[in-house]
């Protein structure tokens, strides 16, 4: 019976001593999300000029997507296209790498939703964001 | 007697920090690490924390 106990301990203990660390914060500062982070933050000065004219919007699942193509010049349509699709390949990795980091990927999705709301806050007057009920403009 | 007290009551102890660090998701911590992450993305100036936020205008 004690030595029951003792596997018990010794099990919970390691337990303990695997989780201690995410208890007050969540690690971000890990090779993985500051090289997302950076590769965003410069794709960002391109990108912020097609926000504020609302060709591209906010949505609600922590992605952003073309709102208006026809605002933006044909020529420039593509490079719309392809920052959009960027940024959200960049948003899925973050989402994950950060989940990871912490040693629990199922988080992932919750992370997800706490950084659309987060987004959505932070967001510019002017910038457009996608809900159930269609385009907003915030 | 004594000593399976004891470790019973470690055990407890272990069981219910693991049970608050492990099974919930840190919301709290989460949207702390989102606004980080976000300030930097948007190179969003914060007046209430020193600029830790890099210049590349």
């Amino acid at each position: 019976m004690n030595s029951l106990f003792k596997n018990l301990l010794a099990l919970l203990a390691l337990l303990v001593a695997f989780n201690v660390h995410a208890a007050a914060d969540l690690e971000v500062n890990t090779p993985g999300v500051n090289a997302i982070k950076n590769s965003m933050q410069t794709r960002h000065g391109q990108l912020s000029a097609y926000y504020a004219s609302g060709a591209v919007g906010l949505t609600m699942d922590g992605m952003i997507a073309v709102r208006d193509a026809g605002s933006v010049p044909l020529a420039a349509r593509q490079t719309v296209n392809a920052l959009v699709a960027a940024e959200n390949q960049d948003r899925s990795a973050l989402y994950a790498e950060i989940a990871n980091a912490n040693g629990h990927p199922e988080w992932q999705a919750e992370i997800r939703t706490t950084f659309a709301q987060r987004w959505v806050q932070r967001a510019q007057r002017g910038w457009w964001v996608l809900s159930n009920d269609g385009w907003s403009q915030k | 007697m004594r000593k399976t007290g004891m470790v019973l009551a470690v055990a407890a102890l272990a069981l219910s920090a693991c049970v608050t660090i492990n099974i919930y998701f840190p919301a709290a911590a989460a949207e702390k690490a989102a606004d980080k992450i976000i300030e930097e993305v948007w190179q969003i100036q914060q007046s209430d924390k020193p600029a830790t936020v890099k210049e590349t205008k």
